[in-house]
């Protein structure tokens, strides 16, 4: 389980003046919850997303993983980009091996063949990432945040520089993912149909300062059906809390 | 033109092509990069068969080429093709130490930045050839000024892109690398490095023209052999043909040193999506 307890978090900007970014949310992840954190931009969420990953520290509170506290990146918990943030001088293959090094080589070899499988990449495990199309390039950056077999799958807005059909296509194979795995899922994004389309909870925060204004449980099945009438109303409802005449 | 295909095993450390390709080494001079010279050569030999220009002005092409083959046989042209090159070489590796150890500590330390980089700068204002003089009296005039001063005008250039190339590589990639916890070595070799490699490739091939145009200066001040020296000599004995017979040779063999660098930034930059623009 992922606590997150009274995490605040400041900046000070360049003219010194000092910005509270996030303030003091309070989070309960159970295991394999998916979670979205939705919100216009500015509202924190990335912050509250880096935080969570171990590459931000909270200027008060804490995050504790399974009693842990997460104070650095750790094995157990993986991110994804907005951008698929590989390596251009190696090819896919490499890429992935590059987060295994510190397995003996066949285990190295067997994991990246069952990732890259996973996310229908072996064909192209050759190619460099300029070979490759957008929605390819952040399967590929998936498989690398996988192969490690996180109990924690962090994303960062993952599909918002695809267009709507490879996005569509990568939040259903997301999904594939998640059901075939135990994996916990958080994800934040600014698109309501795929907070809508994945979420289980969906936290919609509210900037300046960053807080969490609304938790909308979702207690539809997996795969869901985006021209359902639920899932209509569940985006309204989505909308309504974002409260967009306050942006 | 575009080659793009999906090789097996690109730019994986795993596979290991032929490192010395002759097919593709020959493309970086494709023919129509002839044309024009040729073109040139023949306006020339025109000109000069027609007493457009008198022979001892522009001599005839034939003319410069039988005072070349003259020379080669006698086994002083190639001593002094190599003279000038072992030159540029030496020199072209002296400044290029310097310059990448600098380079990294100020591209990598904002101390070393703040400490080295103005001073640094403002000799990089002084115009280099202000040098001659004090090098004549601290190193004599022989080789240990030449390889010196042809070592400072190498070393601005390639300094300065490897700091910026260092300075500017992705910052987005570092954050992979924290995040997935990568040891101090695969985050030097294997996400650091190669980011740099096209500016520090840069670098390297203005360094190189740097060289190439330094040890002209450092030849003419004072010297016995190389082709400089043929060039001042064929000033002195009032033989055109020399002269441009030694400055047909600085395009070529400036030419082929520049095509061997490429060649060697094309084999480690082929990840790169824009390769093709730094040719």
């Amino acid at each position: 389980m992922l606590a997150i307890k009274n995490v605040s978090k400041h900046f000070v900007d360049d003219t010194g003046v000092d910005h509270l970014a996030i303030d003091n949310i309070n989070i309960q992840v159970n295991q394999h919850e998916i979670i979205a954190l939705v919100g216009t931009s500015g509202c924190g969420k990335s912050t509250l997303l880096r935080i969570l990953s171990g590459l931000d520290s909270p200027t008060t509170g804490q995050v504790k993983l399974n009693e842990q506290s997460v104070t650095e990146p750790s094995s157990d918990i993986a991110m994804v980009f907005q951008e698929p943030r590989l390596m251009p001088w190696l090819s896919v293959t490499e890429n992935i091996r590059l987060v295994l090094r510190d397995l003996d080589p066949d285990e190295q070899d067997d994991r990246i063949r069952e990732a890259l499988e996973k996310v229908n990449l072996w064909k192209f495990r050759n190619a460099l990432p300029r070979q490759l199309s957008g929605g390819m390039a952040q399967r590929a950056s998936i498989a690398r945040a996988l192969v490690r077999k996180p109990s924690i799958l962090l994303l960062d807005e993952p599909f918002s520089a695809l267009d709507n059909f490879t996005r569509a296509a990568l939040q259903d194979h997301l999904i594939e993912l998640w059901a075939d795995s135990r994996f916990t899922l958080i994800f934040v994004t600014h698109d309501v149909e795929e907070a809508a389309i994945l979420a289980d909870r969906i936290l919609v925060m509210r900037g300046h300062p960053g807080r969490v204004y609304e938790e909308i449980k979702v207690e539809l099945p997996h795969p869901r059906e985006r021209s359902s009438s639920e899932l209509i109303a569940l985006k309204k409802k989505v909308v309504a809390a974002l409260d967009l005449s306050r942006a | 033109m575009k080659t793009l295909t999906l090789r097996s095993g690109a730019g994986s450390s795993r596979t290991s092509g032929a490192i010395f390709n002759t097919r593709r080494l020959f493309k970086l001079l494709s023919w129509k990069s002839w044309l024009l010279p040729l073109a040139f050569l023949l306006v020339w030999a025109q000109l000069s068969a027609r007493g457009v220009f008198p022979a001892y002005v522009l001599p005839h092409p034939l003319q410069v080429w039988s005072e070349l083959a003259a020379l080669w046989s006698s086994g002083a042209l190639s001593e002094h093709i190599l003279v000038t090159t072992g030159r540029v070489a030496a020199g072209f590796l002296a400044g290029t130490v310097a310059a990448t150890l600098l380079g990294a500590l100020t591209g990598y330390s904002r101390l070393a930045r703040e400490l080295l980089d103005p001073a640094l700068q403002a000799i990089k204002a002084v115009p280099s050839l202000a040098w001659v003089p004090l090098f004549i009296l601290w190193f004599g005039i022989f080789e240990t000024s030449k390889i010196i001063l042809i070592a400072v005008g190498v070393f601005f250039p390639v300094y300065l892109n490897l700091m910026a190339g260092i300075r500017d590589s992705d910052r987005k990639l570092f954050e992979v690398a924290r995040v997935y916890r990568l040891n101090t070595f695969d985050r030097v070799f294997r996400v650091l490095l190669p980011g740099t490699l096209p500016a520090y490739f840069t670098g390297l091939r203005s360094g190189l023209a740097l060289g190439w145009m330094f040890v002209i200066a450092a030849e003419l001040m004072g010297a016995s052999q190389g082709l400089g020296f043929l060039m001042l000599d064929g000033q002195m004995t009032g033989n055109p043909a020399i002269i441009i017979g030694a400055l047909v040779l600085f395009a070529l063999v400036g030419k082929i040193t520049d095509a061997l660098l490429t060649f060697i930034a094309a084999r480690l930059l082929s990840w790169q999506d824009s390769f093709g623009r730094i040719q």
